[in-house]
């Protein structure tokens, strides 16, 4: 049992969606750690960008904070609940129902319709597909309408996915990930394989649907220009772990107030 | 669930020419396997049916092996010979219902030549207790007339109303020695699957008349006139089938027959003798089976081979199903119900295609070989073949599954490319 450094601050965003406590994860058969993170915590509909070279440990937070890697000491708590303390197939339930998840490319099942493609997360989580419902009256309905909200031309949502352009696919990834409203939704680098143009535009659709959702956002980029759309951001060091490196804390609940940032 | 059936049907059909290749994959491996097993089978059978309902061969004292492969399949050198008095008195035994005697020694362009009398074709049954039909014409009468076994007419293109001139004895020296008198062939037998197919089948009368005034298997000087009344049989026979009235006074027959004191004879068990010569031939049969495992294995090995590579494309998928909530356990029971449904369409594909085949086969093999193709499918030890290649399928695609499994938990959420 390990306890934190310090207390994580309250913040004005509400109770904690994820919160990271003194977080050492070392990867299996590797002596240095791949990341070592004091503090964070995410509130309910914050923005958090997390930014830093290649190999900084970018994608390791984002399956630590999904529960897909276990730390091996510190705490990463989703909605209250150390991902520690389940097993694997409730950590599996528990991210189905609570976290939506948009990756750079290859997001979705390219055989299935556009609009089948959005649904699916609800096929796998009962309280995702009644929180659709509820919204929308039908788990299809709100599908459609966050296919809406992401401006996708409706001739295209009975398409099958991959005949989409990357930049529609995106967002239908994107609706995909807030069908059913999950607390928290983690972006990892979904628009490096956007040019310029598209991605302004993703970025567009993506920030007031995440907040029509009420979703908090985890936002994962090395694109600095990016980082203006954000309350917060983190930076994450190629140099995390070793004797020395920082360890952010982006706990404060302000904005720019990440201490990594700028490096 | 029903969700999960439905997208895993179509993420199949989405990938349907590479499941295509599975199944297909599936349905040769049990069609090899069913042909083999099936081969094994029934060359089996039609050695072990080559005779049926004849409950003792009786011969001249000798070796029973020797006896049963002269008379049923006409192989090996021929034995000494009975009287056929003593064969007539043995159908006065009140335990036998009927006597064929048989002579052999002759032949027709290497068929074997068989001098019976119409007993033959009234009690002798081969296969399933099948009688012997014919296909077309009638039976030979006693004087210079045949009748063909199917083989025989088949090979040598001919039927009803042929004139053929029999040979003493066999081998490349047999030929024409008995051409000055020739036979009318009147009938041709149905396929029987049996040696009688490989036959000529004539009168004792006849064969008399042919070997008439030769001395010691030495023919007269040609024009000599031959003496013999067409109606005389001959005084002494090859063998004799014998059937009894009731199965179960076979070993006391047999007995009384031994030990009959004018003439010494050997009574033979048809069904024991020829087990016995089965498993001297069984080496023949265990290459067979040995030959099939191998088939086995390697389609099997085929199998597992298809549906490894089919997973490294579904990688991807598999990574995103994780990431909108499926557990790997969810993954690796889609992809066990997938390998078993591909299996079991396979198996499905692979027995259609195996009744196909027999049903098509079967004449020509039955023509050519000799060997008669049951044509009941899925016989007991088939269902088991079956399912063999089942369990061995799932099993393949259980070990996909497991790499399924690893990789969605190595990969994470994320999908690479």
């Amino acid at each position: 049992m390990s306890f934190p450094s310090k207390p994580p601050p309250a913040s004005e965003h509400g109770p904690a969606i994820v919160e990271v406590r003194d977080l050492v994860f070392r990867y299996r058969g590797q002596a240095r750690s791949a990341l070592t993170l004091g503090a964070l915590r995410v509130g309910a509909g914050e923005r958090l960008f997390v930014h830093g070279p290649s190999g900084g440990g970018k994608s390791t937070l984002m399956s630590l904070l999904a529960g897909v890697l276990i730390a091996q000491s510190g705490q990463v708590l989703m909605l209250g609940t150390d991902w520690r303390t389940l097993g694997s197939s409730a950590r599996d339930s528990r991210r189905g129902d609570h976290v939506g998840y948009l990756f750079q490319q290859f997001n979705l099942l390219s055989w299935l319709p556009v609009l089948e493609n959005v649904c699916l997360p609800c096929q796998f989580s009962s309280r995702r597909a009644q929180r659709a419902a509820s919204r929308s009256g039908s788990v299809e309905r709100d599908a459609s309408s966050w296919l809406a909200a992401l401006d996708l031309a409706p001739s295209l949502w009975h398409q099958p996915a991959g005949t989409l352009s990357v930049g529609e696919q995106q967002r239908v990834a994107a609706a995909r990930a807030l069908i059913g409203v999950p607390e928290l939704l983690l972006a990892d680098e979904p628009t490096s394989a956007l040019d310029t143009d598209r991605r302004d535009d993703f970025m567009a659709r993506l920030l007031p649907a995440c907040q029509e959702a009420g979703s908090a956002l985890v936002f994962v980029s090395h694109d600095r220009s990016l980082e203006s759309h954000f309350e917060r951001s983190l930076a994450l060091g190629a140099l995390a772990g070793s004797p020395g490196a920082p360890t952010p804390d982006a706990g404060n609940g302000t904005r720019s107030a990440a201490p990594g940032r700028g490096t | 669930m029903r969700a999960l059936i439905t997208l895993a049907a179509r993420s199949a059909w989405a990938r349907r020419f590479t499941l295509a290749l599975t199944i297909i994959a599936v349905a040769l491996s049990t069609l090899l396997l069913l042909a083999t097993e099936r081969l094994r089978h029934d060359i089996r059978s039609s050695f072990s049916q080559a005779l049926s309902g004849t409950d003792l061969i009786v011969g001249a004292r000798g070796s029973p092996t020797q006896i049963l492969l002269h008379t049923v399949f006409h192989l090996g050198p021929p034995t000494q010979t009975v009287t056929l008095k003593t064969i007539e008195a043995i159908a006065d035994l009140p335990q036998v219902a009927w006597v064929v005697p048989i002579a052999l020694g002759d032949t027709f362009r290497g068929f074997p030549v068989i001098a019976t009398d119409e007993r033959f074709l009234r009690h002798v049954r081969v296969g399933d207790r099948q009688p012997l039909t014919l296909a077309q014409g009638r039976e030979h009468g006693r004087h210079a007339e045949a009748v063909m076994g199917a083989q025989v007419a088949s090979q040598l293109g001919l039927a009803a109303g042929a004139r053929i001139a029999l040979s003493h004895g066999s081998g490349p020296l047999a030929d024409g020695a008995h051409d000055d008198q020739p036979f009318t062939v009147t009938g041709v037998l149905a396929p029987s699957g049996s040696p009688v197919d490989r036959a000529v089948l004539i009168s004792l009368e006849s064969m008399h008349a042919l070997h008439a005034g030769w001395v010691a298997g030495v023919r007269p000087s040609r024009g000599a006139p031959t003496s013999a009344d067409p109606s005389t049989r001959p005084a002494t026979v090859s063998a004799a089938l014998v059937g009894l009235r009731a199965r179960s006074a076979v070993f006391s027959v047999q007995r009384r027959l031994q030990a009959e004191r004018d003439e010494p004879l050997t009574a033979v068990l048809p069904g024991v003798t020829l087990d016995e010569l089965w498993r001297a031939l069984g080496l023949g049969e265990t290459a067979l089976r040995l030959m099939g495992a191998l088939v086995a294995l390697a389609s099997l090995a085929g199998l597992v081979s298809v549906i490894l590579a089919g997973l490294d494309s579904r990688r991807r998928e598999l990574a995103i199903l994780r990431s909108v909530g499926a557990s790997p356990r969810t993954l690796v029971l889609l992809l066990l119900v997938e390998g078993a449904l591909a299996c079991l369409a396979g198996i499905a594909l692979g027995v259609a295609g195996g009744a196909l085949l027999t049903l098509t086969a079967a004449p020509a093999l039955q023509a050519n070989f000799g060997i008669t193709l049951g044509t009941d499918f899925l016989r007991a030890g088939e269902w088991l073949l079956l399912a063999a290649v089942l369990a061995t399928g799932i099993l393949a695609s259980l070990l996909p599954a497991l790499r399924a499994w690893q990789l969605s938990l190595a990969d994470g959420l994320s999908p690479r490319s």
